[in-house]
């Protein structure tokens, strides 16, 4: 029973990293419609860029603040220069364009950090004062900052101007460009704060995969997988679907298929959602108008 | 696209056959083997070139149809028995199954969620077949190792030359096939799928079974290009089936041209060749070109979308075109299809 409460504890605190990590997903989606492969390769760049910070002295909080405010500015970047001309091309162009970028920022990480897998240090430290020894002290904080990003999130839309903008961009862009919003910068904000959350992701996960170039493909698959299950245009269906995975990964993991399979778990929850309920749990139907 | 029978067209097909005809017998041992590889690659990106460039469906996975041909081929030979020639065919027709199966769900998906699933395939290849359950047949993270075949008949060629020439004939084959597809009745079923779905359905294709049907041939291609891979490298391990080995084919066909079947070649040579320079870098530059082809496949696949939409191929036709103005440049500049637009051109929003 021990096992399994520390299983579940566990799941949980990787869950909370992939419904971070979907909900940025979740972002982009709700205001492009398109997913974006390069979400993973994106999170591991901010990641290095905080552990490069903290490599040169920096106090971890320092790192951390800082990373989030580089990695929007990134996002923000990102969108003005190589996404947005391609706005109107087909779902085809933008899917290669996404997984250009990522093949640009797994390389670039590697020539500039190296390949070496290396650890990566977490804030929290000594004994939990949550998770009734069930969790050690970084998944506690793990899942301690994931909610504090889900509030802040969930403000930030529901009481902020801005916010309210950039909902009304995702959902009516025509109407919210006559009514004086600007439609293509709320995108790029939109791009920004997706990778904003995702170096969250980034460097909540660092301490349990460890820091190397290719160390967000697992999690960006069950990032997937999470925000597949809740309905990609959920946000909260995506957290949902990220928790969930998370802990249903890890006791798949453990008691049924072993880990060394853990992604074709991922793989299969995205197949079987996608067969039989291809919006998801909480997402709305998709009807198109012939 | 290539629908004229252009004399031009049937020129550079018989010079690229003669040249690749006569290639090993006067290049030496290694670049005859990476000859074949090249051959081996555009099979695997004329049958992704099939799927994604013709039909329009984005696949991220198809290393994991090439690992399926080039472990079901392992496992005949090593335990089963069977010659190498017999065990290709049976290990492709495997991976149309496997492609037709995987194309039933598919047909559910939107584009951007067959991206998604395939691209969960292609990480999840290397777990699978390193699983242990398996490991009787496909010897766990070890792989298998196989046994370089001899030319039949004491035909006086070496192992390399009588490889190549099985790639080359396979190759061979495989293309006039594609391209009698694509330029019939099929094959323009497949491109109005891919431009106009609800038109085309309205005018009577079968999409459904057009989309599967294409995912199974299309797996069948990357299928017999494991199988010759597997034969070739005399290798197969589940590291070298990775997320690397499938985009290295969606790079192949962007760069190639997408829509084109003779970008294939191209795009062979380009995935073939990147890995193999940067390699020779690395002894000048250090381990950071280890970082190089990942950086130059990223970029020329922006760069490709942005400014090239139909590729290596599609410059060439297009100079080609500029020199010798041939009726089929007639049609389409008195408004034939706009392949451009098709992919990454600019389209008008509504």
């Amino acid at each position: 029973m021990g096992e399994f409460l520390h299983q579940l504890a566990s799941g949980l605190a990787l869950g909370g990293v992939y419904a971070i990590m979907a909900l940025a997903l979740v972002m982009i989606y709700q205001a492009t419609h398109l997913i974006n492969f390069a979400q993973g390769e994106m999170a591991m760049f901010s990641t290095y860029f905080a552990w490069k910070l903290m490599d040169l002295g920096e106090p971890y909080w320092f790192a951390f603040f800082a990373t989030v405010v580089a990695s929007f500015i990134g996002g923000v970047v990102i969108e003005r220069l190589i996404v947005r001309p391609f706005a109107n091309a087909p779902i085809l162009a933008s899917v290669i364009v996404f997984i250009g970028l990522s093949l640009i920022f797994n390389s670039l990480a590697g020539w500039l950090y190296g390949y070496s897998v290396t650890s990566f240090d977490s804030p929290f430290t000594g004994r939990p004062w949550f998770g009734a020894g069930y969790m050690s002290a970084h998944e506690a904080g793990a899942v301690l900052v994931t909610l504090c990003v889900l509030a802040l999130v969930y403000a930030f839309f529901r009481f902020t101007p801005l916010g309210l903008a950039m909902r009304a961009a995702a959902q009516n862009p025509v109407s919210s460009r006559l009514v004086g919003i600007r439609v293509g910068w709320m995108l790029a904000i939109g791009w920004g704060l997706a990778a904003a959350i995702g170096s969250v992701a980034g460097m909540m996960a660092a301490p349990i995969v460890y820091l190397d170039p290719n160390m967000m493909g697992g999690v960006l698959l069950y990032a997937f997988a999470g925000a597949v299950l809740g309905g990609i245009d959920n946000p909260f269906g995506a957290v949902f679907g990220g928790i969930a995975v998370g802990v249903l990964g890890n006791l798949i993991g453990a008691y049924v298929v072993g880990d060394e399979v853990k992604l074709s778990v991922a793989l299969a929850i995205i197949i079987a959602v996608l067969v039989w309920r291809p919006s998801g749990l909480f997402g709305r139907r998709l009807v198109a108008r012939v | 696209m290539a629908d004229a029978d252009s004399a031009l067209d049937v020129l550079v097909i018989i010079v690229v056959g003669v040249v690749a005809l006569g290639f090993p017998f006067v290049a030496s041992g290694y670049h005859i083997y990476q000859g074949a590889q090249v051959l081996i690659f555009a099979v695997a990106l004329l049958g992704l070139n099939l799927l994604t460039g013709f039909n329009g469906q984005i696949s991220l996975g198809h290393g994991a149809f090439f690992a399926i041909g080039g472990y079901g081929a392992a496992i005949l030979i090593t335990k089963f028995g069977l010659p190498y020639w017999a065990a290709i065919p049976l290990a492709s027709i495997a991976c149309f199954v496997a492609g037709f199966l995987f194309g039933f769900p598919a047909l559910r998906f939107g584009g951007l969620y067959l991206a998604l699933a395939t691209f969960a395939l292609a990480v999840a290849t290397p777990q699978i077949l390193s699983y242990k359950g398996f490991d009787a047949f496909t010897g766990g993270s070890q792989g298998l190792t196989l046994m370089k075949p001899h030319a039949p008949f004491g035909i006086g060629l070496n192992a390399d030359q009588w490889l190549y020439l099985v790639c080359l004939a396979w190759a061979a084959v495989l293309y006039w096939a594609a391209r009698n597809l694509v330029r019939g009745r099929i094959g323009r079923g497949l491109v109005a799928i891919r431009d106009q779905p609800i038109a085309a359905e309205t005018m009577g294709i079968n999409a459904a079974l057009y989309k599967t049907t294409c995912f199974g041939v299309s797996a069948l291609y990357a299928g017999v290009a494991g199988g010759l891979s597997a034969i070739a490298v005399g290798f197969v391990s589940p590291e070298s089936f990775g997320l690397p080995l499938s985009l290295a084919f969606l790079v192949g066909i962007v760069v190639g041209g997408l829509g084109s079947l003779g970008g294939a070649l191209f795009g062979a040579l380009f995935i073939e060749f990147v890995p193999n320079i940067a390699d020779q870098l690395t002894v000048n530059f250090g381990e950071g070109a280890k970082a190089l082809p990942g950086a130059i496949y990223g970029v020329l696949l922006i760069l490709v979308m942005a400014a090239l939409p139909t590729g290596v191929a599609g410059a060439v036709r297009a100079a080609a075109r500029a020199f010798a103005p041939s009726r089929q440049a007639k049609i389409e500049k008195s408004g034939g299809v706009n392949v451009a637009a098709s992919y990454g051109g600019k389209e008008e929003s509504p």
